[in-house]
């Protein structure tokens, strides 16, 4: 970050609630999200986000049924 | 005490208010129309709420609602429209919230007819709903008494959050008494340990059928049910002592019963009388009190096929005769009741068997 | 750029099947609750089918009806207390079918309540059967050659049947893209407001991909909705005489 008091639109992916219906994929803008080959505790296979091409926009959030997108803000 | 002179319905309906319920919901149908009349009129005077609902499973669900919400609520309907209020009466015992029901009887299945009768017995006592719930059931035999068991009836549901029922009929809800009305009691529904009035700062409240959320249920509501059972039996017993055959009827034929027990005793007829008032649990007690004297009983019916019989001869472990009088559509007179009495006590002699 | 965390009512992961258009609208309804501050006011009113997975997830107090009396549960809450945002949240088998009176005599009476009508056009719990609301066609477990409308009638448009009474708001939305989801969130804000502003009966009937039942991918059960679902059930607002968010 080049300004300290500038915030950043962040992502936390929660893997673990991920039901792998691939919503989240075609809405992506940038195509950072691609899926997973490891199984989580529900037993599919999750999606995971490539954190250098996300912009945060939230998009997949919007999408997801399963809560596994969050868009928090950091300075 | 000042007396008021009250058509049954119009009784049973005000005494509900004087109880603290605040919600009505419910449909028309004859003879219990009444108390939807009643109460359209006196729910807003005093910040109640009534609602005609659609049918009666809308009326019934509206009540689990206000039940729900912390609120002292009843519904009532008759023969035809009680059918669909099971529905909903077994989903609020599942609940376990508190509601009162009643049930004004008619005769007959199907439509059946409007005129007084005791037709519902089975689907009142018997669980008329799905699953295996219990409920009180009281049946008034006046209109004091339509005052006191509805009043009962709301406390016994808050008692044991599970729905009570009064069981009326056409005769009950129709004819005038003087009766003696209870203050008016207020009942504050956020004090209700079940409410639902958004979660606040708390957990939130799921108010569904509380099997989900207790550890051995089974074992949680059979206690339940058995200590209703236990407590809760009432009953009138007159002139048992020495009887030898007793009268069991309950409601408008019990006030018959009375009176023929009266003739009886004035032929030298030993007759005695026991009025369930609770029908669920039925007051097996009195039963097991009765002197040695009493070789038989007779129960009075208004319906055309025996149904409290049954419960007797449970009660009596079947050891002892019961015969049964079935009034059908008809009023019974007291000296029929006599003579059909005098004629058992006879059979009974000849060791003749139930029927 | 804003923050979107995962709104407070969902205190527990949903328990729908993937790429149930539950999850979605779960999630809105939370989100539209917290940002109007309702959540801890809220009561709601469920009934059965997958909508009834909610009562452990969805952190407000509920009542459970019986099958389709939803809005009958509804009209006696709110009535004792009008003071409480009260909402039902039912399938289309369980409000259209089974709760048809209900629903709609609450309709009628201008309830003031707010009623949000998932419409994925088939029973999901009991495992796929036929709804009013199945297209022409429709194969289901119970119209196994499609369903025949000569014999089961036309699909139940409840719109249609709503918007000539004297209610407050009534709007169709979908799932499908994140504009029609961002729309379905105001029409969903627009009903609340108008119960709070006791503006009356408020129903959004939300167009949403049963992928089980329907025995389809996800992606292709979002493009049945948008190629031909919305032929109809047309989306957008019918009624708007309260809510403040306009598109």
């Amino acid at each position: 970050m080049s300004k300290k008091d500038s915030k950043k639109s962040v992502l936390t992916l929660h893997p673990e609630r991920c039901k792998g219906c691939r919503y989240c994929i075609p809405t992506c803008p940038k195509d950072a999200i691609s899926v997973s080959e490891k199984i989580n505790q529900k037993g599919y296979k999750p999606v995971m986000v490539d954190m250098e091409t996300c912009i945060g926009c939230g998009s997949c959030y919007t999408i997801c049924p399963d809560y596994v997108f969050e868009i928090k803000e950091v300075q | 005490m000042a007396l008021k002179l009250m058509k049954g319905n119009d009784a049973l309906a005000e005494a509900a208010v004087r109880a603290g319920c605040r919600f009505f919901g419910g449909y028309p149908i004859t003879p219990q129309s009444e108390i939807l009349e009643y109460l359209s009129k006196r729910m807003p005077e005093v910040g109640g709420h009534f609602v005609q609902s659609e049918s009666e499973l809308a009326g019934i669900s509206m009540v689990h609602g206000a039940a729900a919400a912390g609120f002292r609520t009843m519904t009532s309907s008759s023969g035809p429209g009680f059918s669909l209020l099971q529905e909903g009466i077994s989903y609020i015992a599942s609940a376990e919230l508190p509601a009162v029901i009643i049930n004004v009887q008619r005769y007959g299945s199907g439509l059946g007819d409007i005129f007084q009768a005791q037709g519902d017995y089975f689907q009142a006592v018997k669980g008329g709903g799905h699953g295996d719930y219990r409920m009180i059931v009281y049946a008034p035999a006046s209109i004091q008494e339509n005052v006191d068991f509805t009043t009962l009836a709301f406390d016994k549901a808050d008692e044991y959050r599970n729905p009570v029922l009064v069981l009326s009929d056409a005769s009950i809800a129709s004819m005038m008494e003087p009766v003696d009305l209870p203050e008016m009691h207020e009942h504050d529904p956020n004090k209700s340990p079940h409410a639902a009035k958004g979660k606040g700062n708390g957990p939130f409240k799921r108010i569904t059928s509380t099997m989900y959320y207790i550890d051995d249920f089974d074992t949680y509501i059979k206690t339940k049910y058995d200590n209703m059972a236990a407590n809760e039996e009432r009953w009138e017993a007159v002139q048992v002592a020495d009887a030898e055959l007793v009268l069991v009827a309950y409601g408008i034929t019990s006030r018959i019963c009375k009176e023929a027990v009266m003739l009886a005793r004035e032929k030298g007829i030993k007759l005695g009388l026991i009025r369930p008032i609770t029908l669920w649990p039925f007051p097996a007690k009195a039963f097991k009190a009765l002197p040695d004297t009493v070789a038989s009983f007779m129960t009075v019916e208004l319906s055309p096929m025996p149904m409290i019989q049954e419960d007797v001869l449970l009660s009596l472990d079947t050891r002892k005769p019961v015969h049964n009088f079935l009034a059908g559509m008809n009023i019974p007179e007291p000296i029929d009741i006599v003579e059909k009495a005098a004629d058992c006590i006879k059979q009974t002699a000849k060791g003749a068997c139930n029927g | 750029m804003v923050e979107r965390l995962i709104p407070t009512a969902l205190v527990e992961d949903n328990k729908f099947c993937p790429g149930c258009g539950h999850g979605i609208i779960n999630r809105i309804l939370a989100e539209v609750l917290d940002e109007m501050k309702l959540t801890d006011k809220a009561i709601g009113s469920m009934a059965v089918g997958c909508a009834c997975l909610m009562v452990d997830t969805f952190g407000v107090d509920w009542i459970q009806s019986p099958h389709g009396r939803a809005a009958a549960l509804a009209t006696g809450i709110k009535r004792c207390r009008p003071e409480n945002p009260v909402f039902t949240y039912q399938g289309d088998g369980d409000s259209m079918s089974i709760g048809f009176s209900e629903t709609m005599y609450a309709a009628f009476r201008n309830e003031n309540i707010t009623a949000i009508l998932v419409n994925n056009g088939i029973f999901g719990m009991t495992g796929g059967q036929m709804a009013p609301t199945s297209l022409p066609g429709q194969k289901t477990v119970t119209s196994p050659m499609g369903r025949n409308t000569d014999l089961t009638g036309q699909p139940l448009n409840i719109i249609n049947q709503m918007k000539d009474l004297n209610i407050g708001y009534l709007a169709r939305g979908s799932v499908t893209s994140i504009k029609n989801i961002n729309r379905v969130k105001k029409y969903i804000r627009n009903a609340f407001e108008t119960q709070m502003s006791g503006g009356g009966y408020s129903m959004v009937e939300i167009l949403s991909p049963c992928p089980t039942n329907w025995k389809m991918m996800p992606d292709k059960s979002l493009e049945h909705i948008d190629n031909t679902v919305t032929t109809y059930y047309p989306l957008g607002e019918y009624v708007k005489k309260g809510g403040d968010s306009n598109e």
